[in-house]
């Protein structure tokens, strides 16, 4: 058995909550009246067959998505829509953007800016969202980028380096702005097998080290099971089983649980 | 001494030569560079609205772009002239503004491309950032999009070089204007106007070439 890094959570304390969630494309309904709560400091990760809306959901949490209905709050504040006066409200921009300044996200193709060096990159929002001064900023910068084995390289523009170097620095990139969410979707998948470990182990090292919420997508099962608290199954848009990983993954009920699960392990 | 009646006299050609350079090439040479420059900022400026202002602002915007582009540089610049003329003392000033704002619309489209060429993810890491959108921009979108767009935007300023000559119409004393006024004084056109001509030659074509090896080194 792998040791789990996991921790419970503050039992009671909401940080992502969706009520009523409502996403459409067009005619296309992906989530239909989603309701889920991570609670501060809990590991979740969403399994699901493909197009089940797992990305969306995180799309959704990073405001790269804009609700169709329903609404999503961050640690009690209302982050696309609010109710006021009975009416659901749109929230602008600027303000949608305090509350994401607590979260940060890894994206699958890892979205460095290319015009900037791996050090720019990272002191980038520090010193331009939270306005610390240059100098802080890099002294905090050159932290990250030991934590996550990059330090050598932080004045290489990302065009150099490999895919899973890349995407450590994005990882580094964004715990540079002390997030309290993370969000991960797939940030293995788009590497050669042969990088996925050294990410991986990165991950688990935040995992242990932080109190971090983490809401992860990934078909990394054994990290999963690893570092999550508990592990939602979704399909066509809503949760059809969830529970903690080792019941999950070794004792599914869902029918439909265990033919996802024999198709991907 | 060349004959008076041959088809070229090196005379005339020496005598014209001064006033080419030092009068006529100077003032294209000015148009060129300050309206190469109003089209550059401009044109970026027009390109982010277009892309980022809301429709009843956009809008509007497209229609006077579509319109700018779709007349004749000549017919702008008589027009602009026509109605200026009474405001504006110089002529030059007129039709550097003329070019350049006719030239800003040629370099919005070349600024827009450059601007979608950006792949969507780089706006999402920003989102995902909170970067404000101003700093979006400045820091992470228009650099990446001005990478892709200097060689097209170089070969715009060596049309806009080479149509200076336009500037004849609202009586600018640009290179064309200056080789006309010495045939007609001496009745003497063949040098004045083979000179301008290898005069265009002269600078244009070397800044081609600086552009395709910038194209090269950027690419
Ligand atoms: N921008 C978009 N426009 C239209 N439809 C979209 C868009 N993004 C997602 N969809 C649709 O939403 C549904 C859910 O997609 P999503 O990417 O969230 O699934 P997923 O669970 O992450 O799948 P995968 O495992 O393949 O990554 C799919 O049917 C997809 O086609
Ligand atoms: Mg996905």
């Amino acid at each position: 058995m792998p040791e789990n890094t996991a921790h419970p959570g503050v039992p009671g304390v909401p940080h992502i909550e969706f009520r009523d969630v409502v996403k459409k494309f067009g005619d296309n309904t992906v989530l239909d009246d989603l309701n889920f709560t991570v609670t501060k400091g809990e590991r979740v990760t969403l399994i699901g067959p493909s197009g089940s809306g797992k990305t969306t959901i995180l799309r959704l949490v990073m405001t790269l998505e804009e609700l169709t209905g329903g609404y999503i709050d961050i640690a009690g504040n209302p982050l696309q829509y609010e109710e006021q006066g009975g009416k659901r409200v749109r929230i602008p921009d600027k303000r949608r953007r305090r509350t994401t300044t607590d979260i940060g996200m890894v994206f699958q193709h890892f979205n460095l800016f290319p015009n900037m060096t791996v050090m720019e990159n990272i002191i980038e929002a520090p010193v331009n969202v939270m306005g610390l001064k240059k100098a802080e900023a890099e002294a905090k910068a050159e932290t990250l980028l030991d934590k996550v084995g990059m330090g050598w390289k932080k004045d290489a523009r990302p065009s150099e380096l490999s895919g899973g170097q890349q995407q450590r620095i994005a990882i580094a990139r964004a715990l540079a702005m002390d997030p309290e969410i993370l969000l991960l979707d797939e940030v293995t998948s788009a590497l050669d097998p042969e990088l996925v470990g050294e990410v991986l182990a990165v991950l688990k090292d935040i995992a242990a080290e932080t109190d971090i919420s983490m809401l992860i997508v990934t078909h990394e099962m054994q990290f999963a099971r690893e570092v999550s608290d508990r592990v939602m199954m979704f399909d066509k848009g809503s949760v059809i089983e969830e529970g903690l990983p080792d019941k999950i993954f070794s004792e599914p009920e869902n029918q439909r649980t265990q033919d996802f699960l024999r198709a991907v392990l | 001494m060349t004959p008076q009646n041959s088809w070229w006299s090196w005379d005339h050609a020496f005598a014209v030569l001064p006033d080419l350079l030092f009068e006529g090439f100077k003032i294209t040479l000015v148009a060129t560079v300050l309206g190469t420059l109003i089209a550059l900022v401009l044109g970026l400026v027009v390109a982010i609205i277009r892309r980022s202002a809301p429709r009843i602002i956009s809008t509007p915007f497209t229609w006077v772009v579509e319109f700018i582009r779709m007349t004749p540089l000549v017919v702008q610049l008589v027009f602009a002239n026509l109605v200026l003329s009474p405001y504006v003392d110089s002529s030059l000033s007129i039709g550097i503004w003329v070019l350049g704002i006719h030239y800003t619309t040629y370099m919005a489209e070349v600024y827009r491309a450059g601007i979608d060429s950006v792949p969507k993810g780089q706006w999402e890491a920003a989102t995902a950032l909170s970067l404000p959108r101003m700093r979006t921009w400045r820091a992470v979108v228009v650099p990446q999009a001005i990478r892709n767009t200097v060689p097209a935007l170089g070969n715009y300023a060596i049309s806009m070089f080479k149509e200076t000559p336009f500037l004849f119409v609202i009586y600018v004393p640009e290179l064309l204007n200056v080789a006309q006024n010495y045939g007609s004084t001496y009745f003497r056109y063949t040098e004045a106007i083979t000179l301008a001509g290898l005069i265009f030659l002269a600078a244009s074509y070397p800044t081609s070439l600086l552009i395709r090896r910038l194209e090269k080194k950027l690419a």
